[in-house]
């Protein structure tokens, strides 16, 4: 049967002189609709994604906003070289590795270990009540959740309400920097654990039925079955969905990091992408912030291409 | 069949017990999810000086609305209200056109350049110009402090746009061959055939964008500069997290003795977040079908 894009432009086999190029010309013509819609998209995406990529350049240059971009001149790795040799380059790596390895440790597990749980309910309407008010976190702004939880730390707030009454001493959350990490993190998990764990249960339908069946008549327990079956039933998604969080291990949520930090817990609360946003937009160093940016993008690049090679070798599942 | 076959092995008391332990761990998962959102609500509707004496926990302590009578005579609060409003139906209305525009070429296996332009897409997903690159280019434009520098940097999602993409791959090829012979022109096709059968997709991916709008403050926050433009989320942070206060609102709490600055604050974060808790449970659904979708084929 012939699609309607043939029967579109008839085809002319009969042409006085066919030639390779006109074959090409008759394809494009006959999806001409499709590219009078795609025409959008693509001046989108060229200008928004690919212009600022070329953007980048002026982390090579001395950007002066009279000269503009091409008028401005070339500096190599003059801003690259600023940023390494500044001591505090050490304390924003600390705190931008530390904080996104925490959150593998920690908040990477948990929508696994509540997808793990969830599946071991019986009851099948409380299973997906517990789902359906997990997920709600989820969609609340990071502004909202960082409002709350300044507010449930501030010393008259309703933790240290709670500690008093507990007979406690009252606890500065926010101002003390040692706290900054577990609060980060823990606001990350109770955010994420509901709405992370969808994509393991729906690599959890996927299991054959008939495996713990088998397992059952083996006389398998339930603690063996979920290690047994169960986990290396997910074991790929797992990957997968590491590999994505090694990858974006640099990338640390930096909304809620610019939310919560304040000058008394700038010593861990501060990463490089909050450097970045200051740098950049609010004392107006343009190329020294493209240049930060760019470090830790290409940072990034390298971890997510570790996990990557890692995984291949280990498991062959991967990303590319 | 599975069933049963599961359900013998709970006989054993060890079985039992995990079952009794796991719904115990799964009620106090529900409980540490919603009571924060409930105590903020409980505090709103509280006497002020009862929730500095710590005796609000469960219910509301000396009930009365005049927080949120404070509130909605406060107009920066109102205003940023209707701005978010504007700012969420605009931004959502040019994402989810801009996202079928795309999807549906490349959906189409005669379109012609199909595999280059993906690629081309797909690349902006790992790869990106970053902050300062994307303000110089917005400030190049003169968008700075107009509402296009909030929707439109934004108004392809790739992720979603693959998920609408694999929608629209899923539409019976039989039914545009059979719309064609009947004489229908391509764009009569879209428009007879795609969008009316893609209505919930499209109303997945609207719900995702303006939920997406409704919480957005960082790009507001860098690129507006007017008062007037602020969108509620900035407003809540200046207030709740930055614990500003306009002035407006300092007079008006001497009027209503019974409201201090943390009932104003609690209440202005349920006057953010009451939106997304009334149509969550509606759409909450559909956002889960949506991430499965994506997961399985993204």
């Amino acid at each position: 049967m012939r699609g309607p894009s043939t029967l579109t432009e008839p085809q002319v086999n009969f042409d006085a002189n066919p030639r390779v190029e006109s074959k090409v010309w008759r394809s494009i013509k006959r999806s001409r609709f499709y590219y009078l819609m795609f025409a959008v998209p693509l001046v989108y995406f060229i200008v928004f994604h690919y212009i600022p990529m070329f953007g980048i350049m002026i982390a090579f240059k001395d950007y002066s906003v009279f000269k503009g971009i091409a008028g401005s001149e070339w500096v190599g790795f003059k801003y690259f070289g600023e940023f390494l040799s500044d001591p505090y380059f050490y304390t924003l790596i600390k705190n931008t590795l530390l904080i996104g390895i925490y959150q593998i440790i920690f908040a990477f597990p948990a929508p696994i270990i509540l997808a793990l749980l969830l599946n071991e309910l019986r009851n099948g309407m409380f299973k997906r009540f517990v789902q359906t008010v997990s997920y709600l976190p989820h969609f609340l702004s990071t502004v909202v959740v960082c409002g709350i939880l300044v507010n449930f730390l501030s010393y008259d707030g309703m933790i240290n309400q709670f500690l008093h009454w507990l007979g406690l001493e009252q606890v500065h959350f926010l101002m003390i920097p040692e706290w900054f990490r577990s609060i980060y993190i823990s606001s990350e998990i109770w955010q994420g654990i509901g709405w992370g764990s969808i994509i393991y249960l729906a690599a959890l339908t996927n299991i054959d039925p008939q495996l713990y069946e088998a397992a059952t008549m083996d006389g398998a327990n339930r603690w063996k079955q979920a290690k047994h079956i169960t986990l290396p039933g997910i074991a790929p998604t797992i990957i997968i969905m590491f590999l994505f969080s090694i990858g974006a291990i640099m990338a640390v949520s930096f909304e809620k990091v610019l939310l919560l930090s304040n000058g008394s817990n700038f010593e861990t609360s501060d990463i490089i992408a909050t450097y970045v946003y200051r740098r950049g937009l609010v004392s107006s160093d343009f190329s020294y912030a493209t240049a930060v940016g760019l470090f830790n993008s290409v940072i990034a690049l390298v971890f997510l291409t570790i996990g990557n090679t890692i995984s291949k070798k280990v498991s062959e599942t991967s990303l590319w | 069949m599975v069933k049963t076959q599961r359900n013998l092995i709970k006989k054993s008391p060890g079985s039992r017990a995990f079952d009794i332990i796991n719904v115990i761990l799964m009620l106090l998962l529900v409980f540490m999810t919603f009571y924060p959102i409930y105590y903020v609500l409980v505090v709103s509707l509280s006497e002020g000086n009862a929730v500095m004496r710590g005796e609000v926990s469960f219910w509301p302590i000396g009930f009365n609305l005049s927080t949120y009578a404070l509130i909605f005579e406060d107009p920066s609060i109102l205003q940023s209200y209707g701005n978010t409003i504007l700012y969420t139906v605009v931004g959502t209305a040019i994402n989810v056109i801009c996202t079928a525009f795309c999807a549906y070429p490349l959906s189409k296996k005669e379109f012609y350049g199909r595999g280059f332009f993906t690629l081309l897409i797909v690349i902006t997903m790992f790869f990106s110009g970053g902050l300062i690159p994307s303000y110089l280019l917005v400030q190049h434009l003169n968008m700075l402090n107009t509402i296009w520098a909030l929707v439109i940097p934004g108004a392809i999602s790739v992720w979603n746009m693959i998920v609408m993409r694999t929608f629209f791959q899923g539409i019976p090829q039989e039914l545009y061959e059979s719309a064609y012979i009947d004489g229908s022109s391509e764009f009569m096709s879209f428009l007879k055939i795609t969008l009316p059968l893609s209505k919930p997709i499209l109303a997945t991916m609207s719900m995702f964008y303006a939920v997406g709008h409704w919480n957005s403050f960082f790009s507001a926050m860098i690129y507006l500069d007017e008062k007037s433009k602020y969108p509620l989320q900035i407003i809540l942070r200046n207030m709740v997290v930055m614990g500003e206060m306009s002035n407006q609102t300092q007079e008006l709490g001497g009027v209503y003795a019974a409201v201090t600055a943390t009932n104003i604050k609690y209440a202005v974060i349920i006057i953010a977040v009451l939106p997304i808790i009334m149509v969550y449970p509606f759409i909450q659904k559909y956002f889960v079908k949506g991430m499965m979708i994506g997961s399985l084929k993204g």
